[in-house]
């Protein structure tokens, strides 16, 4: 046994001109959150709870993309999603189209315990979080100053948006004419538009217990009724007895890639380490999609990796090693 | 290698003393739709087109739980749910929460090509139907007498359900339809050409009295459907049980990085990864063949390859005239 180890995630896809204020208050919120996770592992909490107890500090602070500061929808509404699973017994809860619950992944982590549900979604899922007393605001809560310019300037470029992103043939090779590099994009999105910052946590507890936890605003501009892989078991979020995954990126290369299983399939299948695993999933199963993740095994390692300019995450062990960054 | 086709309308407790009339419904369906899929292979259409048409025909009919006979939620509202995927580029698209799209299969063929998502849910969903114009109807068109009687019954059996206690109806509670019938899983169907390109799709309304909102498996890519470019599968059964099992995912997954043969990967999910009596599935390879495993009572399914090979069964042994 490894001892305890926890990641966090803000996102990945980070805009590299992104001011450094902002950096700065992304590193500090990242470090609350680690000290916040390590306190609970010291205290012996199982894994589950830490992770449902960060993403909630992560979701109530408005600089990244999920709870208050969620991006917005086409109609300028926020649909929030979130999931939860304990790799002790491959539980699982999962929530979309949350527009009224301060905390998406309480829901989500309460459908995984008092529903005989995975999955709730929309005003289904907004019965059963009035039906549990969790803490409701209004939909204006979520919307920041800040996300209703960002909506303003990813409808004026959305018609690149609307253009479908052809997922595995060669898009960007076949347009070699074009000779000035292309502006970054997410998503189909400008990098200075796109609203990467999923929030995420990955724990082990000192028992060995993995558990993982995702929560999101979604993409920016997106439809109404959109679902991306944050609430999707085995997409965005996944956690079993070998280890725990969370996601963060285009939402849809990583359904395609089921992602966070695989990350457990090449481990338990290949017989890969955790490292390799993550490594692997980056490198073989994204096709031209850009993401990133961390995850944890039971062994207590850490990992992480991305494709994208940037990820916001951090990493803490019980040996006493503690990271936190953004940039490769 | 050649092509083949594999469809379900469902895992499940399928009593064996389920009378005639409900039976050869069923049975006449599951022949009529594989030789449906068989002409269109026959006649040279792609594997998304025929998954997308067989799947079409099963919502269709009433006797199974898709499209038209869907079961019915907590609230005696119909909220459907499908996938699709091609195995070649791994596009997909998924919907869940209709209510008055007639083949829902066909709104996640449209969310693929027509938007730049994979799944559309809801009202969403629903203005996106409207959109794109495809069938409407009203949402009554959906539900059967026999699905206002099995809502009762689950309803009486299982009024805990809320409570977390699973359906153990005491001896006897069982009523009529229920027991002498099934109307578990979904319907799905998988198919690849003589080119090896593959598509695997599912549909279904879901659980009886399942709870407003819920999402089962069926539209979770890599849970109730998935495909790439070893296999095409579509999983029916418990749907909780399903998505912890990334069910549909793992069947490729243990090609791709164990190295097993389709038959050898598709009866490890099924035995080991699934829990016994909640699940089954029907998968296609690449090089053209086909396995059907289940741990229920039984799942009905059909199959067909190129070299003359096709079945029509319910339970793990006997076939069908």
């Amino acid at each position: 046994m490894g001892g305890w180890a926890i990641a966090v995630h803000g996102g990945a896809g980070v805009d590299p001109n992104l001011p450094e204020e902002r950096q700065e208050r992304a590193k500090q919120l990242l470090t609350r959150c680690l000290d916040i996770g390590i306190s609970a592992l010291r205290a012996s909490s199982p894994a589950i709870d830490v992770v449902e107890l960060v993403v909630r500090e992560l979701e109530s602070d408005p600089l990244f993309n999920s709870g208050h500061g969620s991006a917005l929808t086409e109609n300028g509404t926020v649909e929030m999603e979130a999931s939860i699973m304990d790799g002790f017994g491959r539980r699982c809860g999962a929530v979309s189209g949350i527009t009224t619950v301060k905390n998406p992944i309480s829901l989500a982590r309460l459908v995984m315990d008092k529903s005989p549900h995975s999955y709730l979604a929309f005003s289904g899922a907004e019965e059963f979080a009035r039906k549990q007393e969790v803490e409701l605001v209004d939909n204006d809560y979520f919307i920041t100053e800040d996300n209703v310019g960002t909506l303003k300037l990813a409808k004026e470029s959305s018609k690149i948006l609307f253009e479908y992103r052809v997922p595995t043939v060669a898009l960007i090779d076949s347009c070699t004419s074009q000779a000035e590099t292309p502006p970054l994009t997410m998503n189909g999105l400008p990098i200075s538009v796109y609203a990467p910052e999923t929030v995420g946590c990955v724990a082990v507890d000192s028992q060995g217990q993995c558990a993982a936890a995702t929560s999101t605003g979604g993409l920016m501009n997106k439809m109404v009724g959109r679902i991306g892989d944050s609430p999707i078991i085995g997409a965005g979020t996944y956690a079993c007895d070998v280890c725990g995954v969370s996601c963060t990126g285009e939402g849809e290369a990583i359904i395609r890639g089921t992602l966070a299983r695989d990350v457990a399939a090449l481990m338990e299948y290949k017989g890969l380490s955790l490292q390799e695993s993550v490594d692997y999933v980056i490198k073989n199963r994204l096709d031209q999609g850009k993401a990133g993740m961390i995850a944890v095994s039971s062994n207590g390692e850490v990992a992480c990796g991305f494709n994208t300019v940037g990820m916001f995450r951090g990493f803490a062990a019980e040996n006493g090693s503690m990271e936190v960054g953004i940039w490769e | 290698m050649g092509w083949a086709i594999a469809l379900h309308g469902g895992a499940g407790d399928i009593p064996r003393a389920m009378p005639p009339e409900r039976l050869k419904p069923r049975e006449a369906a599951l022949h009529h739709c594989l030789q449906i899929g068989v002409d269109a292979l026959k006649a040279g259409r792609p594997p998304l087109d025929v998954v997308e048409l067989v799947v079409r025909e099963l919502e269709n009919n009433p006797h199974f739980n898709a499209g038209k006979g869907s079961v019915l939620t907590s609230n005696g509202t119909v909220e459907m749910e499908a996938c699709i995927m091609d195995g070649n580029t791994k596009r997909c698209g998924a919907v869940s929460g209709l209510t008055t799209v007639k083949n829902a299969i066909s709104l996640a063929r449209l969310v693929m090509e027509k938007t730049p998502h994979i799944y559309l849910a809801f009202d969403g969903a629903e203005a996106f139907a409207r959109e794109q114009g495809v069938e409407n109807t009203d949402t009554s068109h959906f539900i059967t007498p026999e699905n206002i009687e099995r809502l009762k019954q689950a309803k009486a059996a299982n009024r805990v359900q809320i409570d977390f206690t699973q359906s153990t109806p005491k001896a006897g509670e069982k009523a009529s339809v229920t027991a002498l019938d099934s109307q578990d899983g979904t319907v799905g169907c998988v198919a690849v050409d003589g080119n090896g390109n593959l598509a695997a799709a599912t549909s279904t309304g879901g659980l009886v009295n399942k709870m407003v909102g819920r999402i089962g498996d069926t539209p979770m890519i890599g849970a109730g459907t998935y495909a790439n470019c070893y296999c095409a599968v579509s999983a029916t059964g418990k749907g909780e049980s399903i998505i912890r099992a990334t069910v549909a995912r793992d069947v490729a997954a243990l090609m791709e990085y164990k190295g097993l043969s389709l038959n050898e990967a598709a009866a490890y999910v099924i035995e080991e990864c699934a829990p016994k009596h909640t699940a089954g599935l029907i998968a296609v390879s690449a090089k053209g063949e086909v396995t059907m495993p289940f741990n229920t009572v039984g799942m009905f399914r059909a199959c067909a390859t190129e070299d003359g090979h096709s079945e029509v069964k319910i339970w793990p042994d006997e076939q069908l005239g």
